[in-house]
């Protein structure tokens, strides 16, 4: 490529980043900060309710208490509800039992029309997948060190 | 059929737009430019068994419509020349596959509007067709689950990023009978700044579009002037910033005739528009509901439609490849008196 091409692929991209406008980023983070607290807040309040009234202990209440929130979501991505929530929360809506059964939920609503095996059991992970491979990699690698270290010392 | 410089055509017989049919989506029905199109989708949601299905009712439509306007059967159509988004074009194939037309499918993304026309004026002014019918489809689901996620994924897009438009719109070419024709077409090359942000289709496609206008003047000799209105495809309102910045570099300002079928779609406060519409149907649905009209009812005399295309696939994205991007440009004007 010449310098002449590369000069101008510059000052034209120079001319773009003049455009962009700039991302909200303190309105994003404030978002964030309230929504992701938010539904934290309602997962804390779901679990006091199953201590208080089910009789779950605190660890037992763990388990019901992702469920409900789990249905929760699914609900309001079924509703068409979570995207626009999930534009206007950013990050906030990405809190991960939430944000997760969100992105399961919407690619199996999305793939519902090619069928229950190749559409629905095809593509129900198409967005967590890299989430659970890179967990389970991750979780190894910790797993290892750990293991390494505590058999040294 | 004469040529003027390296890649502009002249229609001598300048081929007839004889009917329009153009179909609204929901959020597109409720913008503008509602009151100028044929049929309003004023039902929220899927109407079919999938999003695919009603993308091809959309152009089945649109194509009945403009048939209907026409006052032509099926039968008296030579060649069908469109497109749309999906992979391997199902969407202007499936839903045009009952009419029994020979079909030419053409894939140049946004910008397939303006290619099927130009095609469609390039048989109709040779004589290798009598009478034709060009246009585009696409659905905002659709592209969705092709080119980004899920439809109900909950991420958030920035404000660079545009709405693909849910639509179709249909126009049959012919020898004579309309008060607007298709006078010349200019064949753009394929343009690589380096933009790679799938979310900045606007910049990705304002130098196509440049350099399609200006290629446009050079070859015919004109000016901006010489035009009522300069519509680009779908470069939003960031695009659109950017292609003004791009004729001021050169010393030219097109002024208030440079507008933009993105830009025009959908209104800014409309809910998750962002910098507009794009989608291989904006441009048409624009051109076809809107702008021919204005030609048709006098306001405009003559007009140049430069729709743009952005060439990526989700793969190439990906791949961290750059976003070729291709525009081509249709002039139309008024013959006669106005209707």
């Amino acid at each position: 490529m010449n310098t002449k091409v590369k000069d101008e692929k510059l000052s034209y991209r120079q001319l773009v980043d003049r455009h962009r406008p700039a991302r909200p980023m303190l309105k994003n983070t404030v978002r964030a900060f309230l929504v992701g607290g938010g539904i934290c807040v309602i997962g804390q309040a779901v679990q006091t309710l199953f201590v208080r009234y089910g009789g779950f202990s605190v660890t037992d209440a763990g388990n019901p208490t992702v469920a409900v929130m789990i249905l929760l979501s699914v609900i309001m991505t079924a509703f068409g509800v979570y995207d626009r929530f999930g534009q206007w929360a950013g990050a906030g809506s990405a809190v991960p039992v939430t944000g997760f059964a969100n992105t399961m939920a919407s690619a199996a609503m999305e793939s519902r029309s090619e069928g229950w095996v190749a559409g629905i059991g095809g593509n129900l992970f198409k967005l967590a997948g890299p989430v659970i491979v890179y967990g389970v990699v991750s979780a190894f690698f910790v797993s290892l060190i750990r293991y390494i270290v505590t058999h040294i010392t | 059929m004469k040529t003027a410089g390296r890649q502009t055509w002249l229609f001598e017989t300048e081929p007839a737009v004889l009917a329009t049919g153009t179909v609204a989506g929901k959020l597109e029905s409720e913008g503008p430019l509602s009151q100028w199109f044929d049929v309003r989708i004023t039902k929220d949601g899927m109407l079919g068994k999938s999003w695919e299905v009603d993308e091809q009712g959309l152009i089945r439509q649109a194509t009945e419509t403009a048939l209907e306007k026409a006052k032509l059967t099926p039968e008296a159509i030579d060649y069908a020349i469109g497109g749309d988004l999906n992979a391997q074009l199902t969407g202007f194939y499936f839903g045009l596959r009952d009419f029994g037309f020979r079909q030419l499918g053409l894939y140049s993304a946004c910008s397939t509007m303006t290619e099927s026309v130009a095609l469609g004026g390039l048989l109709v002014d040779t004589g290798a067709a009598k009478t034709v019918i060009a246009g585009t489809c696409s659905h905002t689901s659709t592209a969705e689950r092709q080119f980004r996620f899920p439809t109900e994924y909950g991420a958030q897009k920035p404000e660079t990023a545009q709405r693909t438009v849910t639509g179709a719109g249909m126009a049959v070419i012919g020898n004579t009978g309309s008060n607007v024709v298709v006078t010349a077409a200019t064949i753009g090359e394929v343009v690589d700044f380096g933009i790679k942000n799938p979310w900045e289709y606007g910049a990705a496609m304002a130098p196509a579009a440049f350099r399609t206008i200006q290629a446009h003047l050079h070859d015919t000799g004109q000016h901006l002037e010489d035009f009522d209105c300069i519509a680009t495809g779908d470069l939003g309102r960031i695009g659109h910033a950017i292609l003004r910045d791009l004729f001021a570099q050169q010393g030219q300002d097109p002024g208030d005739r440079l507008t933009d079928c993105g830009m025009l779609i959908y209104a800014p406060e409309q809910s998750e528009v962002f910098s507009g519409g794009s989608g291989a149907a904006c441009s048409s649905l624009v051109t076809f509901g809107y702008l021919l009209e204005k030609i048709r009812n006098g306001t405009w005399k003559r007009i140049m439609v430069a729709a743009t295309g952005a060439l990526l696939s989700t793969v190439t994205s990906q791949q961290q490849e750059s976003i070729p991007s291709i525009s081509h440009a249709v002039v139309f004007e008024r013959r006669g008196r106005v209707q």
